[in-house]
């Protein structure tokens, strides 16, 4: 079962059986974004505040599997408080932390950055090595070893930088 | 373990005299030998695709490495045997669902989808014009509904829709009004969620009356129903090979040869002209005038070998057995895990078709599939191609087991095993 281990790991279950930030805010004023993973259906909201180029405050709605649940509550309390900057930087880390799996497997052995189609998010190689900043999000890394998975986690992630986008775009 | 069986046998399941010698036939299967996760492999996603019997992997490794040509092409030996064995394939596939005239009411295609996509467009650019009715049920696959719906936005066409009971079965108390000025009914022979065997020879004698057409998705029911498209009374009948134990790429669409005769080209291109001109073209006769391009020829003799196959056990044999197994399913999961596990269909039955979607405590079905998968077993998480009916359901996703003759009832025990761990790890 050390397969299992490495994919359900005590803080994983703990946010998918307590989860952080759960809800939706009155919007407006929040920006509310929908995502959902046409291979199982699953459906996520995000709603969040953003003002003065911080993320004020988070909250995520919806159904699904304890990897997107999970995920969505580590990244709303990553979130919560920090910059729009910050939250760039840790969408971005996440998401090559989620695209590490596809660099083991190249065969030359390069950083494989770019290789998939969120590619344009790995940028530099640096960001793979922040996971250890990245404190409890790092309990996710398990998943790129379930690539049917990596959808689950990087929905929530999917639609806070869409909720960031227009955020940005409508102030 | 056989008496337990018998009393739930239903009487109008006939009962074939030799049952199913599951242990010998499932070393037919080389999959099967396979360990994951230092397990036997326990396949439950036959709904999904089916495993091969080595008959059927040998005929296309014989047909490519002794016949392959194009078809309906040469003059070589070689030329005129792939033709022949592809045709004789349309044949075999024709007579296994009971077709009057298989020559010409086969239609071979990529699979189930295509199929129902083909009826769609050919039948349907030549019937429906705005303000037409096509009737359509809330259970079925996205392949039999997403045309329907195409054509709604592109030619105004109004859907009507049979709705899914409590116990999930269609709600045919309204039939007659459903049926008035409909001129299709989209009609699953079987639910790929629910396994609810749906009474189709009294729909299509309804619609028949109504004067509408009657377009079975057979994907699930033709694999492991005895299927007499006679006797069902159905216009179309749509299957893929892969399900039934067939390679993949290939799939079929039994139409009335009346009806047939009527309907323009899908595809354009070689094979399914008689004759092109620079400002026109004549189409060929059925079936060929739907099966444009080099065809899936090997995957024809593959269909071929594995309808053969499945005759050589008896469909109505299959059939007992995977009916049996259902009921043993059922019984021990209710046993077994209680309250805690919800199947969603009809209750065990002769309407009961093999297919257990199951809702196991909160688990998310993702999650219950990636624990079975550390038992070896394979299920299918998700929506299964059927929003409509998971929102109906009241449900996003479920995990679906579906059996086939290669399962028994030690497959059925290591499933309720990896639920009861699904439980504690979730709990």
């Amino acid at each position: 079962m050390t397969n299992l281990e490495d994919l359900y790991r005590e803080i994983i279950l703990d946010h998918y059986r307590s989860p952080r930030n759960r809800g939706e805010l009155d919007s407006p004023p929040a920006h509310r974004v929908e995502g959902f993973n046409p291979l199982c259906g699953d459906e996520v909201v995000v709603t969040l505040l953003v003002d003065d180029g911080q993320v004020k405050d988070i909250k995520f709605a919806g159904s699904g599997c304890s990897i997107s649940q999970s995920s969505a509550s580590l990244m709303s309390s990553a979130v919560k408080g920090k910059s729009v900057d910050e939250a760039r930087q840790l969408i971005r880390t996440f998401k090559s932390m989620m695209s590490i799996h596809e660099a083991s497997l190249d065969p030359d052995g390069s950083d494989g950055a770019g290789s998939d189609g969120d590619g344009a998010d790995a940028g530099a190689g640096g960001d793979l090595l922040d996971v250890r900043k990245i404190g409890e999000l790092a309990a996710l890394q398990g998943v790129v070893k379930f690539p049917v998975r990596i959808k689950c986690a990087t929905l929530s992630w999917n639609a806070l930088a869409q909720g960031l986008d227009e955020a940005a775009a409508g102030s | 373990m056989t008496t337990e069986l018998a009393a739930g046998r239903d009487p109008s399941v006939p009962t074939p005299t030799r049952r199913l010698d599951v242990e010998t036939l499932r070393k037919d299967f080389p999959l099967l030998g396979r360990t994951v996760h230092g397990r036997p492999i326990v396949y439950l996603d036959s709904s999904a695709s089916a495993l091969q019997p080595r008959q059927v992997l040998a005929a296309m490794d014989q047909y490519y490495e002794t016949t392959h040509a194009n078809v309906h092409r040469g003059v070589y030996v070689t030329a005129e045997e792939a033709t022949a064995r592809y045709e004789s394939a349309r044949v075999a596939v024709g007579r296994f669902i009971g077709a009057p005239d298989p020559e010409r009411e086969i239609v071979f295609t990529k699979n189930a989808t295509e199929a129902l996509n083909l009826v769609a467009r050919s039948w349907g650019a030549a019937n429906l014009a705005a303000g037409d009715v096509v009737v359509v049920t809330e259970m079925e696959h996205h392949s039999n509904l997403v045309p329907w719906l195409m054509l709604a936005a592109e030619r105004g066409i109004e859907l009507r829709y049979l709705e899914v009971d409590a116990e999930g079965r269609l709600d045919l108390s309204d039939l007659d009004r459903v049926l008035d000025r409909a001129k299709a009914v989209a009609v699953s022979a079987m639910s790929n969620v629910l396994g609810t065997i749906n009474p189709l020879a009294a729909i299509s004698k309804a619609a028949h009356e109504a004067g509408a057409v009657v377009i079975a998705d057979g994907a699930q029911a033709v694999p492991h129903l005895p299927v007499d498209v006679s006797e069902l009374g159905v216009d179309f009948i749509a299957f893929s090979a892969h399900k039934l134990m067939g390679p993949t790429g290939i799939g079929a669409m039994w139409g009335r040869s009346s009806i047939l005769e009527t309907m323009p080209p899908f595809l354009g291109g070689g094979g399914m002209i008689l004759d092109v001109r620079l400002d026109r073209f004549l189409p060929a006769e059925t079936p060929h005038r739907f099966e444009a391009g080099t065809p899936p020829i090997a995957e024809a003799v593959g269909f071929a070998a594995a309808v053969e196959y499945l005759n050589g056990i008896g469909m109505d044999r299959i059939r007992q057995h995977e009916h049996e197994l259902t009921s043993y399913a059922l019984r021990a999961i209710e046993e077994r895990l209680g309250d805690d596990c919800r199947v969603f269909g009809p209750p065990f039955g002769p309407d009961r078709g093999g297919v257990l979607s199951l809702a196991y405590r909160d688990v998310h079905a993702h999650d219950l599939a990636q624990v079975l998968d550390q038992f070896g077993v394979c299920v299918r998480p998700g929506h299964h191609c059927a929003k409509p009916l998971m929102r109906r359901l009241g449900v996003t996703a479920t995990a679906r087991a579906s059996l086939a003759l290669y399962n028994d009832e030690h497959d059925v025990d290591t499933l309720i095993e990896g639920l009861i761990e699904a439980g504690r790890l979730f709990g």
